[in-house]
């Protein structure tokens, strides 16, 4: 198979994920114990506004029916209106969608530039006391809850030496960063963990292959033979594993922008649950997915253009 | 005589390993010449591949090296690590076995060629391109332009071997470490690339030491052999005179157990036992133990190299007792 | 089988091992008997000692109410540690059983639970959660079904490799030949052998459960107050972190621990079991 090819099939494998998450969220809100409409009302509903809202959902159509009206809505980008915010969810997600991807990506870069030079350290010191100690530290951090982390930051760097912001988001790019830049380091905590402890795993085998003794045989200098021969060959490994854990980054967004009170979707998650706030709870969880999906398809392409054996 | 190019004294290595040490390389001593062949013969687990590799330092962290690699006068084991890169590949380049797994897979063939040249020449891009393409097509590698930008899956085990040549060869080395460079081929190309080997060595008048298992291998290339066995060396001499007239017993019991070598009507005979733990020290000479000559001696006392013609050496005390092979003035 | 506990029963235990263990232990003493360590109840309010630093009187300090926060960490320890045995057993149950069943029968079950798995792996797992839960509404019980409802997916996955990997081996091949029936097969053969991954995989898991749990408890989604769950102690103490940051410090550092017995623990006995991640 051409590497062309290959990305077609991978591009078309899109469409049947798409329909798949869409009926996985159709079948989640569906579950809703009781009705639907009782439960946004709750006992304050008359018969008049009962009957209008089960026509406004759909609720009055068939199963099929529902699944294909809400189906042709999400292609139409339609997720209905807020019932907190009375503005149309599509718009709400739109404006708060970039603070979150910014957070994560942010969250991305700040949790490899921790994990790859100690990864390197820790591997070519191994089981002796840097390695010992980098290991240490980051075990200690995989164990640390995000909201824990988030508050002790926000506290000592925000609250008591002033440095960055207690919260929010800013106006300029340059505000953004700096506004996000804490609770990017509290997302990337674990993911740095994670990531160091894989690579340097891989490290520690790559690094005894027959490849990099012959490349050490060509007298190559020994930053050529590490940064070429080992480390880009240990990272193909390594961008499976942070693909594989996008998902719990923005799961983990939930948390870190509840915390430092960045307007992002995650928080607007976790006020829609508290505010029953269903349209967006839906829409939510469909985008996040969608996403996710998203970021796996980089994945396989990152990992196309690193590994030259892949989709030959 | 000259000096010799490359000089091994008492190389030794030893292996720590979570059992306790293995002395994987005990006392060896060797020379090669300029443009001289030296096969390095024994079985597997023998040493040899490691004494290889000690030669220009690759062995890791692990090993424990001793002893004196002379090249040109300095020791190899002991020079700074500037130096010693500019020898590795430089001068004194390797092959390795297995093809797939000596080169990088995620790279492609040209820049594995290329670093290679900017580590130890001068050329610019354009030219160290050219240099490429002439390299693929020394080891006969066709359409080398387009194979240039190849990554290793894309070529054949043969073809993959000829491109690890081509690399060890790119800044004209003086001397090629050649470790078993066709035992993971198949056998209709193991031929060839011997062959190729072999040619390259006499145009580009390189010295070369191949290390195999293979003693039909030997003779037919080799100017010189070394024979080890369980990290110690047995024998070394001109390939003519070891083969016709052996004088250690394992050089002999071990031509007796390989099949076609001349001797019309011989019987093969295998050699009985199991070649020796290398993880504890043994007191006399290594292979009594499977010995048919052996004497009480053997077992205690260690066999020291000794000369029984020019530049031919031999620890072992049957020496003397050995049948010769090919009567001497009889061929 | 045996001869790993052979080998393990000679080899001395690691002591990342040993020190998960210890944490561990502590965990389980504080809950089975809180009353013996806590110097104070843990509902008291005190009004003599509102927001008062750590102090001989109270080695962790008081909250808003002069409550005692040593004694609120070592009461919360018995639901953390509810949480991290029910967040990963009954997922685990659940997985393991339906694992079994895909990996043994194979076909079109299988093919089913391929799709499901892939579909599950895109929904972040902690929006899923907190999606099922918003719908169920929050609470200890409703997060256990929601972890169920997610997490089984991960522990059949594992039990799937497992069973086919045991399924190929020859002496599964030989059970059949000697015809032993089915269910004999997979009790006697395939699970004690398939477990062990799984096991250890559950005990790693219990780390991250404990994290769940009490984030969620901190979103307020998870225990509900006046339950004393760390998480919901910290939700608590939140608004006076500037001030009187031990009433957060301390419970988070719970936690902290609390995995970090959980990871240990989990990544010893893969070493001891051989269990290759």
């Amino acid at each position: 198979m051409s590497r062309g090819a290959w990305l077609v099939s991978r591009l078309l494998q899109m469409v049947p994920t798409f329909l798949l998450i869409g009926l996985a969220v159709f079948v989640l809100a569906r579950l809703l114990p009781g009705n639907a409409v009782m439960a946004l009302l709750g006992d304050r509903g008359s018969d008049e506004a009962v009957a209008r809202l089960t026509r406004q959902l759909g609720l009055d159509q068939s199963i099929g029916m529902q699944l294909l009206a809400f189906l042709e809505s999400v292609l139409r980008g339609q997720f209905g209106t807020s019932l907190a915010f009375r503005i149309p969810v599509t718009r709400l997600i739109a404006e708060r969608l970039p603070v979150t991807l910014m957070l994560t990506g942010m969250a991305i870069v700040i949790a490899l530039a921790l994990a790859l030079p100690l990864a390197f350290v820790a591997a070519l010191k191994v089981n002796r006391w840097p390695d010992l100690l980098i290991r240490g530290v980051f075990q200690v951090g995989l164990s640390s809850p995000i909201f824990y982390v988030g508050l002790v930051l926000l506290t000592v760097f925000a609250a008591w030496l002033r440095i960055f912001p207690v919260g929010g988001y800013g106006d300029t790019f340059a505000e953004h960063i700096y506004h996000l830049f804490l609770p990017a380091v509290t997302l990337a905590f674990s993911l740095s963990a994670i990531v160091m402890r894989n690579l340097r795993a891989s490290i520690l085998s790559v690094i005894r292959a027959e490849y990099v003794d012959f490349a050490r045989a060509k007298g190559l200098r020994s930053r050529v033979v590490l940064l070429r021969h080992v480390l880009r060959n240990a990272l193909i490994a390594t961008v499976t594993l942070v693909g594989l854990h996008i998902g719990s980054l923005l799961g983990g967004a939930v948390i870190t922008e509840t915390v430092f009170a960045v307007p992002g979707v995650g928080r607007l998650m976790v006020d829609s649950i508290f505010a029953r706030d269903y349209p967006v709870i839906q829409a939510l969880t469909l985008v996040l997915a969608v996403l996710v999906s998203l970021a796996f398809l980089v994945t396989d392409l990152v990992q196309m253009w690193l590994d030259p054996r892949v989709g030959r | 005589m000259n000096t010799p190019l490359l000089q091994v004294q008492d190389l030794r290595v030893t292996f720590t390993t979570g059992r306790g040490a293995v002395h994987a390389v005990d006392g060896v001593t060797f020379d090669v010449g300029a443009g001289e062949v030296l096969g390095l013969v024994g079985e597997s687990g023998s040493g040899k591949s490691v004494t290889l590799r000690a030669i220009p330092r690759l062995l890791h962290d692990n090993a424990a090296v001793s002893g004196r690699v002379l090249w040109h006068g300095q020791d190899l084991l002991t020079i700074p690590d500037e130096r010693l890169r500019a020898i590795r590949g430089g001068q004194v380049a390797m092959v390795f076995q297995e093809p797939m797994s000596a080169l990088n897979p995620v790279l492609p063939i040209g820049m594995q060629i290329d670093e290679v040249l900017v580590a130890h020449t001068d050329m610019d891009r354009a030219a160290r391109r050219r240099r490429a393409i002439e390299l693929l097509g020394l080891v006969g590698i066709a359409s080398a332009a387009t194979r240039l930008d190849q990554y290793p899956h894309e070529f054949s085990g043969g073809m993959r071997q000829r491109a690890m040549i081509a690399i060890s060869l790119a800044a004209q080395p003086a001397l090629l470490l050649a470790d078993e460079p066709t035992t993971a081929l198949d056998v209709t190309i193991q031929d060839q690339i011997l062959t190729l080997l072999l040619q390259l060595v006499s145009e580009l008048g390189m010295a070369m030491v191949l290390v195999t298992h293979d003693l039909g291998v030997v003779a037919e290339t080799c100017d010189r052999v070394a024979v080890m066995y369980a990290g110690r060396l047995c024998e070394t001499g001109p390939v003519e005179l070891v083969f016709n007239r052996p004088r250690h017993a394992y050089t002999d019991a071990l031509l007796r157990s390989m099949p076609g070598d001349g001797a019309a009507g011989a019987m093969l005979t295998p050699i009985p036992g199991q070649p020796p733990r290398i993880d504890s020290p043994v007191p006399g000479c290594a292979f009594a133990p499977r010995c048919s000559y052996a004497e009480p001696r053997c077992t205690t006392e260690r066999p020291v190299l000794t000369a029984y013609a020019p530049g031919h050496d031999s620890a072992c005390y049957a020496a003397t007792r050995l049948p010769a092979r090919v009567e001497e003035g009889a061929a | 089988m045996r001869a790993v506990l052979a080998r393990i029963a000679s080899r001395p235990l690691p002591a990342p091992l040993l020190g998960g263990l210890a944490l561990l232990a502590v965990m389980v003493a504080f809950t089975v008997s809180p009353g013996t360590f806590a110097p104070y109840d843990p509902l008291a309010f005190d009004y003599n000692a509102l927001l008062s630093p750590p102090s001989a009187a109270h080695l962790f300090g008081t909250d808003q109410f002069g409550r005692d926060i040593l004694s609120r960490t070592i009461a919360a320890a018995a639901v953390d540690l509810q949480i991290a045995l029910f967040a990963t057993i009954f997922p685990g149950l659940l997985g393991s059983l339906i694992g079994l069943f895909v990996g043994w029968y194979g076909g079109v079950a299988d093919a089913v639970f391929g799709r499901l798995v892939d579909l599950v792996v895109t929904f972040p797992f902690l929006v899923l959660v907190i999606a099922i839960v918003a719908i169920l509404g929050p609470g200890l019980a409703n997060m256990y079904i929601a972890v169920t409802a997610v997490g089984w997916v991960f522990y059949a996955r594992l039990m799937r490799g497992e069973v086919l990997v045991q399924k190929s081996g020859e002496y599964v091949a030989a059970a059949r030949v000697l015809g032993y029936s089915t269910p004999r097969i997979i009790f006697r053969h395939i699970l004690p052998n398939a477990v062990r991954p799984v096991l250890v995989y559950a005990v790693t898991d219990m780390a991250l459960a404990i994290l769940l749990g009490s984030s969620l408890g901190y979103l307020g989604l998870g225990a509900q107050p006046p339950t004393a769950e760390w998480g919901v102690l910290i939700a608590d103490g939140k608004n006076f972190f500037t001030t009187a940051p031990w009433i957060v410090l301390f419970p988070g550092a719970a936690i902290v621990l609390a995995g970090l017995g959980f990871s240990l623990t989990g990544d010893g006995l893969a070493d001891l079991l051989e269990v290759r991640r």
